[in-house]
């Protein structure tokens, strides 16, 4: 805490935050809209604001963004969870299994309910027993695989399409669309004009045939927003992330709001687990998440422990996988001048507070960028399946200053037992 | 951890013993609760698991496996002893394969000195790709694990690519592979086990000789003292005059050269090539073997060999009982859960035994003064 800021400042910011925050998520949203806009006219790659290459980001974006959600929560009560990815792997099969016999919706409960139990035994290691978060969230990944592909050859062998590695098939969940407008806006967006018609397609992926759970994804994250930082019962969870010895000290039974974040935790992963089953492929299928999990901590660490940063981290994820899957190479190629002008823009921003190693590390890898675009025609296939790990790592190497996780993150804290 | 006392406490030891052997009861018995409500035969399931292990050709298997499992444990042990978790062993050793697969297939040199630049190339690069993370890690404060996760998929689609460009076909199969390791560079299995068609792996060796040279390393070196100093306090270390992000990055480089050995058993012994089919996933199985083994050489060999006897034992149970075979990777989930949870509840019982100790003997001589409330 040696740079904490005098009060009286450190009063003013948080007066002032939640003020500034809403225009100026709307302004870095429009400044990146002209920007892929300008890149499109420039490039000639029309699938990178495509509305179907926007809708595809939205649907590869809510399992990383139910993943991190349920890291946010648990790292926000302090407990590290590396155990995501097994969770999402139990939510699948949970999908799998109920979704088939009952319907999409019982399969959405079916998979938070798996998620949660693996939230519960994650809870019962690390906050029961004080084991390390990390090393229960790996043994729990290895749990959940073999627990999973056993589970799956039990209860999917020999059923009608189903099998040892994939569930019978599971009914469509239900889309919604914003009535008569997706033909307007469709006109509009094979117009090709500049702006305009990026606009159309960005509000066009957003309000024609959505996914129901997609709407309840987001609806989550605003939800988790309210309860975490608005309630009594958020502060008192978040202090337990913090200072689970302050917290103590004011009557906070610090035990029972870990387990209520990390049992949280997993059905969230749960949830992003049934949304690949449901959503994504309709069945359970081995091997489906991916390392998506993993991706959602990634997201969520991005995302500086935050939701609003947690979204937008999971949309660049969705993004770059959804370009790869639409004319992959010539969509990641039109990227690479994207990420060039912006790394070297950083750079440039930098520079005003004079130069430094960081400076020239972003300075070089943009000019390096460039010179690849400028060079080629095409990505492979490869490189842009490594784009949202590659930009991670930047983040974290780049920006690491600016990111603060909770401060006991990952400690284990007994009771009473307060330095 | 080991304990620093020199006194060796009886009950302790029963009890460190104990640990693991109550987790493979608790997980057996468990095991056999699933194979039960899922209605398996659970007898006949243990039945077929100890046949398969008996016959000598398993006995090799298992031998083969375990090596390949201890060298990927040891890895991630080193790391261990001090508070680095390198998730990344997975990443470094498949990248460190092809790398050597490579190296064996193309240098121009005699069999031996391909074998020996293959498996310097293979340190090499393990060492490398680890020490990225340690890089990121002494310079930017990145964490290690997450680091480690990005960089195993930066690897996975790294790999890919660069075997797509250097491919030639496996015969026989769609499958790709770099060109497959002239015969002088492969090194011949050892018919170690008798009456088996199947030969040790000759690279067995290896996994040995790292043993002996990490017990080495960690017991009997002032590096190796400095490193679990470092694990047990960074602050009391820094203040004895340790390096500690120097510590942090020879660690994070020595870590990813055993791991840059994992594959090496396997593509110089058998595969001969690396392709889409080369073995995934051991570094997190070493991850799991390195804490029921609790980091000791010899803790981890019996985790390894464990580990590795379920898997070749788990094989025929689908064709023989119909059986998934994966009931053993639950049992293997659940046997390292159980043993984390059971060293947390020792530790702490040691703690306050050793509390309740020094205060009867402070107690004796100033009963007088009391105790503060």
């Amino acid at each position: 805490m040696s740079t904490t800021p005098t009060t009286e400042t450190r009063r003013k910011s948080t007066a002032k935050a939640p003020r500034r925050l809403w225009p100026r998520v709307l302004i870095i949203i429009s400044l990146g809209i002209i920007f892929l806009s300008a890149v499109r006219v420039v490039t000639g790659a029309d699938d990178i604001s495509s509305s179907g290459a926007l809708n595809a980001s939205l649907a590869l974006a809510v399992p990383i963004g139910l993943a991190g959600l349920g890291g946010l929560w648990s790292e926000r009560a302090g407990v590290v969870n590396i155990g995501l990815e097994g969770m999402m792997i139990l939510g699948t099969w949970g999908a799998g299994f109920f979704g088939w016999q009952w319907g999409p919706w019982a399969g959405v409960l079916g998979g938070v309910a798996l998620g949660a139990l693996g939230g519960l035994l994650h809870a019962f290691t690390t906050v029961t027993f004080g084991v390390d978060h990390i090393v229960s969230g790996v043994a729990i990944n290895i749990l959940a695989l073999g627990a999973t592909q056993y589970l799956a050859a039990v209860a999917f062998s020999g059923k009608p399409g189903g099998g040892e590695t994939r569930s019978p098939s599971i009914d469509d969940m239900p889309s919604l669309s914003v009535p008569g407008i997706g033909d307007p806006l469709g006109d509009l967006e094979a117009k090709n004009w500049f702006l305009i018609s990026d606009l159309a397609a960005f509000a066009r992926s957003l309000t024609v045939n959505v996914n129901a759970l997609t709407i309840i994804a987001v609806a989550l994250f605003v939800l988790t927003w309210f309860v975490l930082w608005r309630t009594v019962f958020g502060l008192r969870l978040r202090s337990c992330g913090e200072s689970p010895s302050a917290a103590e000290s004011l009557g906070v039974n610090v035990y029972r709001y870990k387990y209520y974040a990390v049992i949280t935790s997993g059905a969230l992963a749960g949830l992003g687990g049934a949304f690949l089953a449901i959503v994504a492929s309709s069945s359970y299928r081995d091997g489906q998440t991916g390392g998506r999990g993993y991706i959602g901590l990634a997201a969520m660490i991005f995302g500086n422990w935050r939701p609003g940063g947690l979204g937008a981290g999971a949309g660049l994820f969705g993004y770059t996988n959804a370009l790869q899957l639409r004319r992959g190479g010539e969509s990641v190629h039109a990227l690479l001048l994207v990420v060039a002008v912006l790394v070297i823009a950083l750079a440039a921003w930098q520079l005003r507070s004079g130069f430094s190693r960081s400076v020239a590390v972003a300075g070089s890898i943009g000019v390096l960028v460039l010179t690849w675009y400028l060079l080629t025609d095409e990505v492979p296939e490869d490189f842009t399946r490594m784009t949202p790990y590659i930009a991670t790592l930047l983040v974290l190497a780049l920006a690491s200053q600016r990111l603060r996780m909770p401060a006991a993150d990952g400690q284990i804290y007994r009771r009473g037992q307060a330095g | 951890m080991t304990t620093m006392r020199s006194r060796i406490n009886v009950r302790d030891a029963a009890l460190s013993m104990a640990a693991p052997i109550l987790a493979v009861a608790f997980a057996t018995a468990v095991g056999s609760l699933i194979l039960f409500v899922a209605g398996d035969p659970v007898g006949q399931t243990w039945q077929v698991m100890f046949d398969t292990a008996k016959q000598p050709r398993s006995i090799a298997l298992i031998v083969n496996q375990g090596s390949v499992y201890y060298l990927s444990a040891i890895a991630v042990a080193v790391g261990f002893r001090m508070n680095l978790f390198n998730i990344g062993v997975d990443g470094q050793y498949r990248l460190a394969a092809f790398v050597a697969a490579l190296t064996a297939a193309y240098i121009p040199a005699p069999g031996p000195v391909r074998i020996a630049a293959a498996i310097l190339a293979a340190m090499v690069t393990g060492a490398l790709w680890a020490g990225i993370a340690g890089l990121l890690r002494v310079t930017r404060g990145v964490s290690e694990v997450i680091s480690t996760i990005m960089l195993n998929a930066i690897a996975t689609s790294l790999v890919a690519y660069m075997l797509r460009e250097v491919s030639v076909p496996v015969e026989g199969s769609n499958n790709i592979g770099t060109k497959p390791i002239p015969e002088s560079a492969r090194i011949p299995g050892i018919p170690l086990i008798p009456d088996s068609t199947q030969d040790v792996y000759g690279l067995v060796v290896v996994a040995v000789v790292a043993g002996i040279a990490y017990s080495v390393l960690l017991n009997r070196t002032r590096f190796g003292f400095d490193l679990r100093a470092t694990g047990h306090s960074e602050s009391a270390a820094q203040a004895s005059g340790v390096n500690v992000k120097r510590m942090i990055l020879t660690a994070m480089l020595i870590s990813g050269a055993f791991a840059g050995l994992v594959g090496l058993p396997e593509l110089l012994g058998q595969a001969y090539t690396y392709s889409l089919t080369f073995p995934a996933g051991l570094g997190f199985i070493g991850i799991a073997i390195a804490l029921l083994g609790r980091n000791h050489p010899l803790g981890i060999a019996v985790g390894a060999a464990l580990f590795s006897f379920l898997d070749v034992a788990a094989n025929p149970l689908q064709i023989i009982a119909d059986v998934s075979s994966e009931i053993v990777t639950i049992m293997q989930g659940i046997i390292v859960l159980a043993v984390v949870i059971a060293y947390e509840v020792i530790r702490r019982y040691r703690v306050t035994q050793e509390q309740r100790r020094v205060a009867r003997q402070l107690e004796a001589p100033t009963e007088a003064q009391g105790v503060p409330a």
